[in-house]
C-alpha cells in the first residue's frame, strides 16, 4: 500500500506542478507541453485507481488528438512571432483589468456550484452496492452508457454533431480563383487531348493557336 | 523488503528478454528490407559485412555511436533532445502487451489494444518536437506534414479496431487472438485489412505516404538537423514502430500466435515462431510497397484518409453490426 501512495503522490505532484506551468511559462510551446504532461499524469491517475478504459480513452482523445492540434496552432503561431514579442508588448497591461474581472466571475461561480453541491440520496447509497467483479470496467461502462443513459449519451452526440457542423460551416468559404484539380478528368485524359502530331514544312514554320 | 526487491529483478529481467530481441530484430529487420528493396530493383543491397551482409546493421550503428552529436546553436535544446528519447520510448513500451503465445505476454491488460492505440497516437509527438526544436523550415515543414497525416490516419485505424474489436467483444490482446480460432478475421473482414495494411503505411511514415521525410523536396524532414546516436535513435524508434504495426496487424487479422490449421506438423510449431513469420510476411509487404508505389502527393493523401477511408470503414462498422445483430452473433451474451 505504501508503494501504491508514493506512485499516486508523485504523479499528483507531476499534475499539479505541470498544471502551474502551464500558465506561468512565457515560451507558449512549453506550455502546451505541460499542458500534455498534465493529461498523462492525470492518466496515470486514473490508471491507479482501476478506471484503465477511462485512462486510455484519456490519453488517446486529449494527448493523442487534442493537444496535437493545439500544438499545431500554437506552433504555427510561434513561426511568426519567434521572439514572444506579441504577449509582452506595451500595452499588454490594458487587458489585466478585463482579464481579473472575467476569472472572478468564473471563480465566484464556481464557488456558488461547489457550495450549493449535495450527494444525493441514491448516489451515497451507490457506496454499499455490491459490484459485480466478473465485469471489466469496461463492460460496466458500456452498460451504464448504453443501457441505463442512452437518452442522454445519444443527446450528448446531437450536441457534439451540431458542434461539428457549426465549425465547418464557420470556418468554410469558397475561395474563388483557385485551382483544383478533378481526378476524374485526371485520370480519363486520353492520349489524343494532350499530343497532336503536326508535319511541319521546311522554312515555313507552323502557327500555334492556342 | 526484499520481496519488493526480488518482484523488481524478476520483472526487469523479463522486460530485458523481451527488449533485447526486439532490439536485435529491429537491426534485421532494417537489412532485411533493404534487400527487399535491393531485389525489386535488381540489385545486391547490403552483401558485405558478415555472411549475406547480415551485420550491415550493426556496423552502422557503430558508426552513429561513433559520431560526434551536433545540436544546433538555435535549436530549443532541451526538447532537441527529448525528441528522439521519447520516439524510441514510446516504440519500445508498446512491445510490453503483444502476446507471443497463451502465457508469454509480458503484461495482459484488460485494454491492451487501447493501450496500443494510445502509445502509437502518442507517437507524433517525437516527430513534433524534432521538427519543431530545430528551428529550421525543412524540420518544420516535415513535422507539421506528419502531424496532420498520423492524426488523420489514425482515425481510420480506430475505426478499423472498432470492426474487429465487434467481433471479439473484449479489449484484450489475447481474447482477439483466442476468438480466431475459428476463423481468421481477415478473411470476413478482408476490406478492412486491406485499409488497416494502407493506414499502417502512412501511420509509421513509410512509402508511398513518407512525405514528412520526403528526401526529395525535404531533405529528410524532422530528422535534418539530427545527427549521430540521436538520429540512430529515430531510425530505431521508426523500424521498431513498423515492427509494432506488422504485429498489430497479424493479431487483429492473421490469428496471432495460431498455427493456420490445427493439424499435426503445423500445431508441434510452437506459437511464437507462427506469430514472428506472420509479422515477417506484413513486413515483407511493407518493403515490397516501399520498392513498387511512388510517393503520394499531399492533398491525394490527405483525400484516401478522409474522403475514402472514413466513409468506408464506418459504414463496414455498421454493416458488421447489423449482420452481427441480425444473426445474432454478438459475443457476451
Amino acid at each position: 500500500m505504501i508503494a501504491h501512495a508514493v506512485v499516486f503522490y508523485i504523479f499528483s505532484l507531476i499534475a499539479i506542478i505541470s498544471a502551474i506551468m502551464v500558465t506561468v511559462s512565457r515560451n507558449t510551446v512549453h506550455s502546451v507541453f505541460f499542458l500534455i504532461l498534465d493529461f498523462i499524469s492525470i492518466s496515470c491517475l486514473f490508471i491507479m485507481i482501476g478506471a484503465e478504459f477511462l485512462g486510455m480513452i484519456m490519453l488517446i482523445v486529449y494527448v493523442g488528438a487534442v493537444a496535437v492540434l493545439f500544438l499545431f496552432v500554437v506552433m504555427m503561431l510561434n513561426v511568426a512571432q519567434q521572439k514572444n514579442e506579441w504577449f509582452v508588448a506595451s500595452d499588454s497591461s490594458s487587458h489585466i483589468p478585463i482579464g481579473l474581472l472575467v476569472s472572478l466571475i468564473i471563480f465566484s461561480e464556481l464557488l456558488i456550484v461547489i457550495g450549493g453541491w449535495k450527494y444525493k440520496a441514491e448516489l451515497q447509497d451507490s457506496i454499499n452496492i455490491n459490484l459485480n467483479l466478473n465485469l471489466t470496467n469496461t463492460q460496466s461502462l458500456g452498460n451504464v452508457i448504453y443501457t441505463d443513459y442512452v437518452h442522454l449519451f445519444q443527446l450528448s452526440g446531437m450536441v457534439l454533431l451540431v458542434a461539428m457542423i457549426g465549425a465547418i460551416v464557420l470556418t468554410f468559404r469558397k475561395r474563388s480563383g483557385v485551382k483544383t484539380q478533378s481526378y476524374l478528368r485526371q485520370i480519363s485524359r486520353e492520349r489524343y487531348e494532350g499530343v497532336e502530331l503536326i508535319d511541319v514544312e521546311t522554312k515555313k514554320g507552323v502557327k500555334i493557336d492556342a | 523488503m526484499p520481496e519488493y526487491a526480488s518482484i523488481l529483478i524478476s520483472e526487469v529481467i523479463k522486460i530485458l528478454m523481451l527488449l533485447v530481441p526486439v532490439l536485435v530484430s529491429v537491426a534485421m529487420i532494417v537489412w532485411l528490407d533493404r534487400r527487399v528493396w535491393a531485389f525489386v530493383q535488381k540489385r545486391r543491397g547490403p552483401n558485405v559485412v558478415g555472411p549475406f551482409g547480415l551485420l550491415q546493421s550493426l556496423a552502422d550503428a557503430l558508426k552513429y555511436i561513433f559520431k560526434e552529436i551536433i545540436i544546433p546553436a538555435s535549436s530549443n535544446k532541451v526538447i532537441f533532445i527529448l525528441a528522439p528519447i521519447i520516439t524510441m520510448t514510446l516504440a519500445l513500451i508498446s512491445w510490453a502487451v503483444i502476446p507471443f503465445s497463451e502465457d508469454f505476454v509480458l503484461a495482459d491488460i484488460n485494454v491492451g489494444i487501447l493501450y496500443l492505440f494510445a502509445v502509437s497516437s502518442l507517437g507524433v509527438y517525437g516527430i513534433i518536437m524534432g521538427g519543431w526544436a530545430s528551428n529550421s523550415k525543412y524540420p518544420f515543414l516535415g513535422a507539421i506534414r506528419s502531424a496532420a497525416q498520423m492524426v488523420s490516419y489514425e482515425v481510420s485505424i480506430g475505426i478499423i479496431i472498432i470492426n474487429v474489436l465487434l467481433c471479439v467483444g473484449s479489449l484484450n490482446l489475447s481474447d482477439i487472438v483466442m476468438a480466431q480460432e475459428k476463423i481468421w478475421y481477415v478473411i470476413p473482414l478482408f476490406p478492412m485489412f486491406v485499409i488497416f495494411f494502407i493506414s499502417a503505411l502512412a501511420e509509421t511514415n513509410r512509402p508511398p505516404f513518407d512525405l514528412p521525410e520526403a528526401e526529395a523536396e525535404l531533405v529528410a524532414g524532422y530528422q535534418t538537423e539530427y545527427s549521430g546516436m540521436m538520429y540512430a535513435m529515430f531510425w530505431l524508434g521508426e523500424y521498431a514502430n513498423i515492427l509494432l504495426m506488422c504485429a498489430l496487424g497479424s493479431i487483429l487479422f492473421l490469428g496471432g500466435w495460431l498455427s493456420p490449421i490445427n493439424v499435426f506438423p503445423f500445431n508441434v510449431i510452437p506459437s511464437p515462431i507462427w506469430l514472428i513469420l506472420k509479422i515477417l510476411l506484413l513486413f515483407i509487404l511493407f518493403a515490397l510497397v516501399k520498392a513498387i508505389v511512388p510517393r503520394y502527393r499531399y492533398d491525394q493523401l490527405m483525400r484516401l484518409g478522409w474522403k475514402v477511408f472514413l466513409p468506408f470503414s464506418l459504414t463496414w462498422v455498421v454493416l458488421t453490426a447489423g449482420y452481427l445483430m441480425y444473426f445474432d452473433l454478438l459475443p457476451g451474451n
